[in-house]
């Protein structure tokens, strides 16, 4: 018994001593914004973090960010949910690992008044109040302008994209094929094909491309293996790369030495910091009584090519 | 510290053996209150409250499907085997009840059983591969956690599958008893009701029938059991059987929390249902171990998540302090077990 009562205090001690000197006691004034990601480990999702908790040390809000351990724990994401409900937020800021399971959990942060913000592949459901994400629609069309430009408005360009089923996959193909189509009428696109973001497949398809087509001039590449599949191709295949223009998404060390090097062009790259960072200040809007928002947030997207890649801007969105 | 006034004070060696005996049996269940007490302080430090009745279901929900999973462990545990493959026989049990409901329009009762069966045709195929094989534990049911990972997302092809058109499926496992609300919208959810209706399942059938008192026979000496007469391979195998019902009914629950079967998740659930069991005071070398200890164990694991969340402790450090809590409950136990010999 003796030794129990010890243990306790000795444990309640340790408890004041760890609390205070956390800080993470939080005056009442500043809101508190739960942010529940898809995950926390990945560079993208720090990013996500560094965004959201430089904008809250500006607004003046507190910001704890979260999420599961893998893409694949939905429950735990779900346990999360139900503590920060309990901490009562003035905001969520929500990436759904599946929508549909979240539903539920969802309804009571609508019950109890506190308002979502979805972010990233956003949140199926009309429950929260607008999506934060990047536009890839806009983004691709983005390369697609600068694929045009730099052939001259006339060629033939080969698109490889990672899936037809995801929503990134869809918006990056219409996105690049309507630009072109729209803007550079003498530009033939050849595909898109879908290599599953795999980095042989990809290869396999941009090798099929050219066997049937030896007069392509430019590769579009919708995500970061399907981009590698290219590079891989053309320099299995030994091609003149000076006759190429290769046009990338995302980064990863093989397309930054591919950029670096001149193999290939350039490449368009998301912002998770920009999307951390719109997620607060919408959160904050939100918590201020505003309703009414647009239903995407558009948080953009820099273009990286061989003379911007070092400048600070895009450096910070990069990730190996 | 002197003990409480007005309580006998017993003297010498009987002091000793009552301090000893307290301490082996409510050692968990001290460190689980210990535990609570802890966030409680945290808590009011900074300006908060860890016991609400939020808090409460909060953590009964999220403890209740590795808890169950973990009931299951104990008993292989007991016989001195392990099962790695509890999380996915979890997952395939709830595909296979998503697939019972859904393309073949069965009961939603039906599609339970189905569940749970699944669960038990999986630890079947543990236990003829570690009985009858004779194939060590820990590869048998490794081999089983990915047949069963792989043949989840076989059978889904990889996409969830939902129920929408049962819906009373998850009102009923997450409701409450009677639609009761004891705090504002909570009343005590179904889900925890479920658990600790299979705990004292597991507890009778631990602690009241033969398929209990072999289990502790092939954990302390199964070569004496053997010798006397038992049929090991056959409780052996029984006692697999039986760890993946718990982990079938695991599934179910799962299911329905999710109101959906979700095929790539469960991978990794089997080490919480084992610390759970471990903390819980049974012993990974067999012949000892309660269902009592394993629930206040799956309660501590959750407890501790969940508080340090609530007191927005940075996740990496969670994953770090729940690994130090694990390896400091299996000390302290061990340290009870040298003082007791």
């Amino acid at each position: 018994m003796k030794r129990f009562l010890s243990l306790a205090v000795v444990v309640v001690l340790a408890a004041a001593a760890c609390s205070s000197g956390s800080g993470t006691a939080a005056p009442a004034a500043k809101p508190y914004i739960s942010i529940v990601s898809k995950g926390f480990q990945h560079q993208f999702w720090q990013a996500v973090k560094k965004g959201a908790e430089d904008e809250a040390t500006k607004e003046n809000a507190t910001v704890n960010f979260m999420g599961p351990n893998t893409e694949s724990d939905v429950q735990p994401q779900m346990d999360m949910l139900n503590a920060e409900l309990a901490k009562k937020p003035a905001a969520l800021c929500f990436a759904a690992l599946d929508s549909k399971a979240a539903g539920p959990t969802l309804q009571k942060f609508k019950d109890a008044n506190i308002p979502v913000i979805a972010f990233d592949s956003g949140v199926d459901s009309d429950i929260p109040l607008t999506t934060v994400a990047t536009d890839n629609v806009a983004a691709a069309a983005l390369a697609a302008d600068k694929m045009g430009d730099k052939l001259g408005g006339k060629g033939k360009v080969g698109v490889i994209i990672h899936d037809q089923t995801s929503r990134t996959g869809i918006d990056r193909a219409k996105g690049f094929v309507d630009e072109m189509k729209a803007k550079y009428p003498n530009i033939t696109i050849i595909g898109p094909q879908y290599g599953g973001g795999d980095l042989a497949k990809s290869a396999d398809l941009a090798k099929s491309m050219l066997a049937a087509n030896p007069d392509i001039n430019g590769f579009f590449g919708g995500n970061e293996g399907s981009i590698g599949g290219v590079l891989n191709a053309v320099t299995e295949l030994h091609l003149d790369q000076t006759k190429l223009t290769i046009i990338g998404y995302d980064s990863g060390q093989k397309q930054i030495d591919a950029i670096n090097s001149g193999l290939e062009y350039g490449a368009v790259q998301q912002s998770p910091i920009g999307i951390g960072q719109k997620c607060v200040v919408y959160a904050m809007k939100a918590i201020n009584g505003e309703t009414k928002f647009d239903k995407v947030i558009d948080t953009g997207f820099l273009w990286a090519d061989k003379t911007t890649i070092n400048n600070a801007d895009v450096q910070a969105v990069l990730y190996k | 510290m002197s003990s409480a006034p007005g309580l006998p004070v017993p003297a010498g060696r009987t002091g000793a053996m009552v301090r000893s005996d307290f301490l082996q049996r409510f050692l968990a269940f001290g460190a689980l209150i210990v535990l609570i007490l802890f966030f409680q302080v945290w808590c009011v430090l900074i300006g908060t409250n860890f016991l609400t009745f939020e808090n409460f279901v909060n953590i009964l929900v999220a403890t209740a499907v590795v808890g169950i999973m973990a009931l299951g462990e104990t008993f292989v545990v007991i016989t001195g085997g392990i099962d790695l493959s509890v999380g996915t026989v979890m997952t395939i049990s709830m595909v296979m009840t998503a697939v019972a409901i859904t393309s073949q329009h069965l009961p939603v009762p039906v599609g339970i059983l189905v569940g749970i069966l699944t669960g038990g045709l999986m630890g079947l195929a543990n236990g003829v591969l570690i009985a009858r094989f004779r194939i060590a534990p820990f590869i048998a049911t490794l081999g089983i956690l990915n047949v069963a990972r792989g043949l989840s997302l076989v059978i889904t092809q990889t996409r969830p599958i939902y129920f929408p058109n049962n819906p009373e499926f998850q009102s009923g496992v997450m409701g409450n008893l009677f639609g009761l609300k004891i705090s504002g919208e909570f009343g005590f959810p179904n889900i925890a009701i479920i658990m600790f209706g299979a705990a004292l399942v597991a507890a009778f059938m631990l602690g009241k029938t033969a398929l209990g008192r072999y289990t502790f026979a092939l954990g302390s000496n199964e070569e004496a059991a053997r010798l006397s007469g038992v049929n090991v391979a056959n409780w052996k195998m029984l006692v697999y059987v039986v760890c993946g019902l718990f982990a079938g009914l695991a599934g179910v629950l799962s299911a329905a929390r999710l109101g959906s079967a979700q095929p790539a998740t469960g991978f990794g659930y089997e080490l919480s249902a084992i610390s759970a069991v471990v903390i819980g005071g049974t012993s990974l070398s067999g012949g000892e171990g309660t269902i009592l200890g394993t629930i206040i164990g799956a309660f501590i694991v959750y407890v501790l998540t969940y508080g340090l969340q609530f007191v927005n402790v940075a996740q990496e450090w969670q994953i770090v302090v729940t690994g130090g809590v694990l390896i400091a409950a299996v000390y302290i136990d061990n340290l009870r077990r040298r003082q007791r010999v």
